[in-house]
C-alpha cells in the first residue's frame, strides 16, 4: 500500500533521454552554476494562491507521509536528479551531470557549484551524504527508505570530493536515476545535531519558526496560519534561471489556501480568490466549462492520467466460508473475461465521468506515453459474447434469465466500493445493470474506505471490489508490490508463498527481469508482455482512466500542467503573471 | 375534526400514490436511459409550435433521422419499457418510443426521477410505518403492563426503557450493517432496518403509555369499576384502552416521519437499501455533490417530497393533539 501511495510523489523515470535543459558554464568556483530552463520569459513579482484540501502535518521531508505536506514541502526542497513531469524523463537538478559504470552498479554525480540553501549556507557533498544517511536510518522510518533499497539492500552514498558523489547500488537496477527523484537534499548545518540526538523525525514541525527551515527549492516558508494558509516567499538563492539568465522563481509569494471541499474551491476560483486548482472533478469541470468563455480562468483537460479504475475478484486462499463457494467462478479466467466483455466501458466514461475519461483494457493507461502497450486488444462490450464465453465455461441461463453454474447455483456476488467516491459508486451501479443483463445478480456494498482496504488486504472477506490505483510514476518498478505474487498489494491474492498460477509465476519473472535489465528496448519488451498477460488473464479488470482536469487564472504564464503529480506546480519556479498590475 | 381531515387526507393520498407506484410510475425505477443522464424535466405541451391546440398533451422528441415530432401522452397504456419489471404492464401515462417523458427529469445514470421517487417512497415511508407499528406495538404492551401491574414489573420495564433510550440508534444501525453479509438482499436489509429502528424505539411510547395508564388507574370511575368486581382485563379494555388509544395515535403521527427520516439518513450515507433499489435517502445522496444539485435542481425532488410529507404529518399530529386535549377537557 505504502508503495503505491508513495508513488504519487516519488515519481521518476528510468529511460535516459535527451535533456531539455542547459547548464551555464561556471566562471569561478563559487559562482552559481545555474540551470537554465526553457519556457516563456516572464516578469517577476506577484502572489499565486493555490487551493489545498488540507493543511500540512509537517514541513519535514523525512516525516511527511501525507499529500498536503508534500505539496508544500516540494516547493521548498530540491533533489539531485528530477523527473520532468512534462516529458516524463529524468533530467539534471542539483546534480549537473552523472556517469554510470557499464554494469549499472556505480554512479558518479557532479554537483552544481555555487548553490546555496535558502538561508544562504553553501550546499556541498556533505549535505548529500547526510541526507541519504538520514533517509536510510532505520530509526526514522522515513517513507523514502523503501525507495532507496535495491533487492532489499540499501544503496551506498559516499563523498568523492566536495562537489562529487559516488553512489553504489547493491544490484542492477534499471530505473536507477529515478531513485534520486523526490529525495530532498537536507541542510546538514541545520539538521545534523537533531539527527545525532535522535530527534530528526520531530524536527521542522508546524510550530517551527520559519527562519529555522531551509531548503534548496524555489520558495522558503514565510508564515503558517493554522486552518487558513501557508505562505511561502521567493528563495533568492534558487539555482534555476530563465533563458535571459533572470533568476527564478518569478513569483514573489506562493500561498496555499486551505479550502477543504472541492465545492468551495470551485466557488472561490470563480470568485477570483484562488488562482489554481490542482484537480477538478468531472462534475465540477462541467460547471466551470460552461462559464469558461466569460470567466477569467482556463480549464485544462489533460486527458487520461496514470490513475486507473478496475474491478477485481477475491482469489485468496483461504477465504471466509461465504466466499469459498464463489471462488470456482472467480478463479476461472473465462468468467473474468466474460465480466469484462459484459461491462460497457463507454457508459462508465459517459455517465460516471461526464465523458472526461478513457476506457481502458490494460492497466497501463494511455497517459503513460512511455510504457503503455498499444497492442492490447480492446473488444467492444457485448452481452452475447460474454454469454457465449460463460456457456463455454459451463454456466447456463435458466428460464427466468438467471445465470447458474454447472452445479445449478445462481451466480450472485457483491461488489465492495468506497462509500465516499461518487464516480466509483456510479460505476458500480452501471456494472450492476450490465451484469443483470447476462443474468448475474450483483449487490453493491458501499463501505468506508478503510473498511474496504481492511477487507481486501487483511480479512479477505469480500467477493469483488471496485478500486482505483494511482501510479505516481510512468516507470513500472514502483508497481512491483501490486504485480509480484508475494507483494503486499497484489490485490486479488496478496502475499502468496509461491505463485498460485503459472501466469502469476511468469509475471513475477518478467517484473524481476525488467527491474534489472539495463537495455531499454529489452525492458520494454518484458513489460509489454506483463501488460499482455494481465489483459488476458484479467486479475484486475481495467475499466476507466479518468482525465486529469486542472484550472488556473487565464493570465498565469508558463502554465503547462502535466499528468504526473504535481499536475500544476511542477514548474512553479517558471509561473508568472502576464498582467503587469499588482498581484495578477 | 376539520383540522384533522385535510392533513389526514393528504397523508392517505401520499401512501396511495406510492402504493400505486407500479401503475403511476411511467418507468421501471432501475432502468438506465444511458443516453439521457441528468435530463431536465420533459416539457409537456398542449399547444404546438404552430399555435394549434391539441386535445391530448404531447411531448416533442427527435426520431432516428433527427426530425422533431410531437408524441402524444398515452394514458392507461401498456408499457414499452423492456425491463423485467415494466414489460407489458399498464401505466397511468406514457409515451411511444423514441419519445420519453421524464416529469421530474433523470438522475446521473439516466433513471426516471418520478418513478424512483414513487418506488423510493414505498421504501422510505414503508420503513417509517412498519418501524412505528413495531415500536408502538411493543410500547403499548409494555407500557400497559408496567402501568397496570406496577411494583417490580414497572421498575424493570422502566429501567429497560432507560437503557434503550440511551442507546445511540444510528451507531447501532451502523454496527448492524457492518455485521450483515455484504451481499445482503434488499428485502433482508429492509427487514433489519425496520427491526432495529422498531426495537430501539419502543421505550418512549412505553413511558408515555405507562403514564396514561397510571393516571387513568387513579381516577374514581376506574376504582369504582374495580370495586364492583370488573376483571383487570375488562378495566383495561373498557376504561384504559380508549385513553391510551388517542395517545398512541398522536405518537404514531410523530414517530412515522421520525423513522422515515431515520431510513432516509441511513440510505443517504449509503448504508440503507442498496442500489439499484431506490429510497428517498439514496436519491438524496446525490445532494452531497452541491455543484451537481445546483446545476440540476430536479435532483432535489426527494428532499421536497420529504418536506411535504413531514409537514403533513406534523399537521396531523398537531390536530390529533388538539383533539385529544379537547376530549380531555370535555370529560
Amino acid at each position: 500500500m505504502r508503495r503505491w501511495l508513495l508513488g504519487v510523489v516519488c515519481a521518476a523515470l528510468a529511460a535516459a533521454a535527451p535533456i531539455a535543459v542547459r547548464t551555464a558554464t561556471p566562471q569561478a568556483a563559487d559562482r552559481l552554476d545555474a540551470m537554465i530552463v526553457d519556457g516563456d520569459i516572464g516578469r517577476s513579482g506577484g502572489t499565486l494562491v493555490v487551493a489545498a484540501r488540507a493543511e500540512p502535518k509537517t514541513f519535514n521531508p523525512i516525516a511527511a507521509l501525507d499529500i498536503p505536506s508534500r505539496d508544500v514541502i516540494w516547493r521548498m526542497q530540491a533533489d539531485l536528479i528530477h523527473i520532468n513531469r512534462e516529458t516524463q524523463r529524468a533530467e539534471p537538478a542539483l546534480a549537473r551531470s552523472w556517469t554510470v559504470s557499464p554494469d549499472g552498479l556505480h554512479f558518479v554525480l557532479s554537483l552544481r557549484r555555487g548553490v546555496r540553501f535558502s538561508d544562504g549556507h553553501p550546499f556541498d557533498a556533505d549535505d548529500v551524504v547526510f541526507s541519504f544517511s538520514a533517509y536510510l536510518d532505520e530509526r526514522l522510518h522515513a517513507a523514502q527508505r523503501d525507495l532507496l533499497l535495491v533487492g532489499g539492500k540499501p544503496i551506498a552514498v559516499r563523498k568523492i570530493d566536495a562537489m562529487t558523489i559516488g553512489v553504489d547500488l547493491p544490484g542492477p537496477y534499471a530505473a536507477a536515476e529515478r531513485l534520486f527523484d523526490s529525495i530532498a537534499i537536507l541542510p546538514r548545518h541545520r539538521l545534523e545535531a537533531t539527527w545525532k540526538a535522535g530527534t530528526l523525525g520531530d524536527a521542522w514541525g508546524l510550530g517551527t519558526a520559519p527562519a529555522e527551515i531551509a531548503g534548496l527549492g524555489p520558495f522558503r516558508l514565510e508564515r503558517f496560519r493554522p486552518g487558513e494558509d501557508i505562505v511561502l516567499a521567493r528563495n533568492a538563492n534558487y539555482w534555476k534561471q530563465d533563458r535571459a539568465h533572470t533568476p527564478l522563481p518569478y513569483l514573489a509569494q506562493l500561498t496555499f489556501a486551505v479550502v477543504p471541499s472541492e465545492d468551495a474551491q470551485v466557488v472561490r476560483l470563480r470568485a477570483g480568490e484562488l488562482d489554481v486548482l490542482n484537480r477538478v472533478s468531472s462534475q465540477h469541470a462541467a460547471t466551470l466549462d460552461r462559464d469558461q468563455a466569460s470567466a477569467p480562468y482556463v480549464l485544462r483537460d489533460l486527458g487520461p492520467g496514470l490513475e486507473y479504475h478496475f474491478l477485481f475478484f477475491n482469489q485468496n486462499d483461504p477465504v471466509p466460508a461465504a466466499v469459498r463457494g464463489k471462488q470456482a467462478w472467480f478463479g476461472d479466467e473465462r468468467f473474468r473475461r466474460a465480466i469484462s466483455l459484459a461491462i460497457d466501458r463507454a457508459s462508465l466514461v459517459r455517465l460516471a465521468y461526464n465523458g472526461r475519461g478513457t476506457p481502458i483494457w490494460g492497466h497501463v493507461t494511455p497517459g503513460n506515453r512511455l510504457w503503455a502497450n498499444t497492442a492490447i486488444p480492446r473488444p467492444p462490450a457485448s452481452a452475447s459474447a460474454a454469454l457465449a464465453l460463460l456457456t463455454q465455461a459451463g454456466f447456463k441461463r435458466g428460464a427466468d434469465g438467471t445465470l447458474a453454474d454447472a452445479h445449478g447455483t445462481a451466480v450472485a456476488f457483491s461488489i465492495l466500493v468506497a462509500a465516499g467516491n461518487a464516480a466509483l459508486n456510479d460505476m458500480a451501479a452501471i456494472i450492476q445493470d450490465d451484469l443483470r443483463k447476462i443474468g448475474i445478480t450483483v449487490q453493491i456494498a458501499a463501505l468506508d474506505f478503510s473498511a474496504v482496504l481492511s477487507r481486501v488486504l487483511e480479512s479477505h472477506d469480500y467477493d469483488a471490489c471496485l478500486l482505483r490505483l494511482v501510479d505516481g510514476d510512468a516507470d513500472p518498478t514502483p508497481e512491483m508490490n501490486v504485480w509480484l505474487s508475494n507483494g503486499p498489494t497484489h490485490l486479488w491474492h496478496p502475499l502468496q508463498a509461491r505463485p498460485a498460477t503459472d501466469w502469476e509465476a511468469e509475471i513475477d519473472t518478467l517484473m524481476r527481469q525488467q527491474m534489472t535489465t539495463l537495455d531499454a528496448a529489452a525492458r520494454r519488451r518484458l513489460f509489454d508482455r506483463v501488460q499482455a498477460i494481465a489483459a488476458d488473464k484479467l486479475p484486475l479488470v481495467p475499466l476507466v482512466s479518468p482525465n486529469i482536469i486542472v484550472a488556473a487564472k487565464r493570465t498565469l504564464g508558463n502554465f503547462r500542467p502535466a499528468v504526473l503529480d504535481h499536475y500544476t506546480l511542477w514548474n512553479v519556479e517558471q509561473l508568472f503573471w502576464r498582467a503587469p498590475e499588482g498581484r495578477r | 375534526m376539520t383540522r384533522l381531515l385535510g392533513p389526514a387526507i393528504g397523508v392517505a393520498a401520499v401512501y396511495a400514490l406510492v402504493l400505486a407506484a407500479p401503475f403511476v410510475a411511467p418507468y421501471d425505477p432501475t432502468t438506465q436511459h444511458r443516453d439521457r443522464p441528468l435530463a431536465p424535466p420533459t416539457r409537456v405541451h398542449v399547444i404546438d409550435r404552430d399555435g394549434r391546440l391539441h386535445p391530448r398533451p404531447f411531448v416533442y422528441a427527435e426520431d432516428i433521422s433527427g426530425a422533431t415530432h410531437a408524441y402524444p401522452l398515452r394514458f392507461f397504456a401498456r408499457s414499452s419499457d423492456d425491463s423485467a419489471v415494466g414489460r407489458g404492464s399498464r401505466h397511468l401515462f406514457g409515451v411511444d418510443a423514441p419519445a420519453e417523458v421524464f416529469v421530474f427529469g433523470t438522475d446521473t445514470l439516466g433513471r426516471d426521477q418520478l418513478s424512483r421517487l414513487l418506488y423510493g417512497g414505498r421504501i422510505s415511508l414503508g420503513v417509517g410505518l412498519l418501524a412505528t407499528a413495531l415500536a408502538l406495538g411493543a410500547g403499548l404492551v409494555l407500557g400497559c403492563i408496567a402501568g397496570f401491574v406496577g411494583g417490580w414489573t414497572d421498575a424493570a420495564v422502566m429501567a429497560a426503557s432507560d437503557v434503550f433510550m440511551a442507546l445511540p440508534w444510528l451507531y447501532l444501525l451502523l454496527a448492524l450493517r457492518a455485521a450483515l453479509p455484504l451481499d445482503v438482499a434488499p428485502a433482508r436489509a429492509l427487514a433489519s432496518i425496520v427491526i432495529v429502528i422498531g426495537i430501539a424505539g419502543w421505550a418512549r411510547p412505553a413511558r408515555l403509555v405507562r403514564g396514561v395508564v397510571l393516571s387513568v388507574r387513579g381516577r374514581d370511575f376506574v376504582a369504582a369499576a374495580s370495586a364492583s368486581g370488573a376483571s383487570p382485563a375488562r378495566v383495561l379494555r373498557s376504561h384504559v384502552a380508549p385513553e391510551v388509544f388517542s395517545v398512541a395515535l398522536t405518537q404514531a403521527s410523530i414517530l412515522i416521519p421520525q423513522y422515515t427520516l431515520a431510513e432516509i439518513t441511513l440510505s443517504f450515507f449509503g448504508i440503507g437499501i442498496g442500489e439499484p433499489t431506490p429510497s428517498w435517502g439514496s436519491m438524496m445522496g446525490v445532494m452531497l455533490r452541491q455543484e451537481l444539485t445546483l446545476a440540476h435542481w430536479w435532483l432535489a425532488a426527494p428532499a421536497a417530497a420529504l418536506i411535504g410529507v413531514s409537514l403533513l404529518y406534523h399537521a396531523t399530529a398537531d390536530a390529533l393533539q388538539r383533539r385529544s386535549l379537547a376530549v380531555g377537557v370535555s370529560r
